[in-house]
């Protein structure tokens, strides 16, 4: 058999770098909305769909923040500033863990742009096992792209030499160092985000997006489960938010009660009318309630 | 679990068990009961249906509030789903507390936000024949508030004149 027995890999772990000091943005990248949620939540539940687990890197002053807190935190535990270190500090709190990477300005990479870079990962480490990162290949320059990238465990000693030496450039470290590369489908899915022109653009470019069809199971209850005909029902749809769906729904079954009186539950917790829904989600309105 | 639903009649007797405590100076217990005239019309009886995933985990999360808020010792909400008669508890709230000041409170808090927030609907049936779903069809003709400012803490429905038919 040559398939790679992926067992034998280190198991892999997300790190969100949520370090920056968002100087250009003049508010913190990590709390920009897009589609009404919070990129550093977009980031981390991405990440938890490819991760074991995943952890959020922060300096020590950041770590009583509470948008930040709601996750496990990495505190920088190495000297000196910037991305490498949340990578080092990282690799050195768990140093058997491989740590796919990806920093909270990112918000165009997609679940497909981090299932490509984990497929190359296994092939490279199968290939050659002194692979110490696997990264996309940037569509602007061709150097390797550090922040949505898997670092293995074999990359903390190079790095803290490289650090020694007074390196501080992740990509500098990936372009002399065993680095597996693979080109981007999406020119643009690492763009990121610095400024507040380039966060509008983003908002302009996501809210244009096609919305791709999905699959979403729908519950009513009481009188919408009366006026659908049905107490639930599987549906094809394309639409981006529960508000969105509910437009859609509406019309189909002539609800009559406005969108303002209603509750909506994802996956059986209430939810923002504005989150984005994924495929498989489960979606119930809720009307008015009259318990007691 | 501290907040549940039952679709048999409730026996305050057996639940009132799970709030038995040596530390405890007394207790307190509501009970809502179906009765028979809401509104102006003759109610003949009605229907609790409710989205029972969410309804516990919501229900879970007021009893936890409740002993947070308040220095009592325990706490339990019963619920019935399902067709009731007149008469029928609709539901049930238990506190025991060392004082009774505040297990008079937490039982206060309990049904007041049980009724407010957790997903369970009713449907009255009247002696003239009609039906209807409670804070649902009037209020879709005319809406008498909006949910649209509510803070993500706040999740419940906040009908200002709930016009329940149990109490």
């Amino acid at each position: 058999m040559s398939t790679p027995d992926t067992a034998e890999l280190p198991r892999v772990r997300g790190l969100v770098l949520a370090g920056g000091a968002s100087t250009r943005m003049r508010r913190d990248k990590a709390a920009l909305p897009y589609a009404g949620r919070e990129q550093l939540e977009r980031a981390c539940e991405l990440l938890a769909r490819h991760a074991a687990d995943i952890a959020v890197s922060v300096r020590a002053e950041q770590a009583t923040d509470p948008r930040r807190a709601r996750w496990p935190l990495i505190v920088d535990s190495v000297e000196g500033g910037g991305p490498l270190v949340g990578i080092r500090s990282a690799l050195a709190a768990d140093p058997r863990a491989a740590w796919l990477v990806l920093a909270c300005d990112l918000p165009f990479v997609t679940d497909h742009v981090l299932a490509q870079l984990l497929a190359a990962r296994a092939a490279a480490l199968a290939a050659d096992p002194a692979t110490l990162a696997t990264a996309y290949r940037s569509a602007h320059d061709g150097l390797p792209e550090p922040l949505c990238a898997v670092w293995e465990p074999g990359a903390a000693a190079p790095l803290a030499a490289f650090a020694a030496a007074g390196g501080h450039c992740p990509r500098k470290f990936l372009a002399r160092h065993p680095t597996r590369l693979l080109d981007l489908e999406d020119a643009r899915a690492l763009d990121n985000i610095n400024t507040p022109e380039e966060y509008g653009a983003a908002l302009r470019t996501l809210a244009g997006a096609p919305v791709n069809p999905m699959r979403l199971k729908i519950q009513y209850y009481a009188l919408m489960r009366e006026q659908a005909g049905r107490s639930e029902e599987s549906l094809e749809i394309a639409v981006a938010t529960p508000a969105d769906l509910y437009r859609e729904l509406a019309t189909r079954h002539g609800f009559t009660l406005p969108r303002e009186q209603l509750k909506v539950a994802v996956n059986g917790d209430f939810a923002e009318w504005t989150r984005a829904l994924r495929d498989g989600d489960a979606v119930v309105f809720i009307p008015p309630v009259a318990g007691g | 679990m501290r907040f549940r639903f039952s679709t048999v009649p409730i026996d305050a007797a057996v639940a009132r068990r799970e709030l038995l405590d040596r530390s405890a100076g007394g207790y307190v217990s509501f009970e809502g009961w179906v009765r028979d005239h809401n509104e102006g019309l003759e109610v003949k009886r009605l229907e609790y249906e409710a989205f029972q995933e969410l309804a516990v985990k919501e229900g879970e999360r007021i009893v936890a509030e409740a002993l947070a808020r308040f220095p009592v010792k325990h706490a339990l909400c019963i619920h019935r789903v399902g067709a009731l008669e007149l008469g029928e508890m609709a539901v049930w709230v238990g506190v025991s507390s060392a004082h009774r000041g505040e297990a008079f409170d937490a039982c206060r808090y309990v049904i007041d936000e049980v009724k407010h927030r957790v997903p369970i609907w009713k449907k009255e049936h009247y002696v003239n024949g009609d039906s209807g779903w409670v804070n649902c069809e009037r209020c879709a003709t005319a809406p008498r508030h909006s949910h649209a400012d509510h803070s993500h803490a706040d999740q419940g429905h906040d009908h200002p004149q709930p016009t329940p038919v149990s109490d």
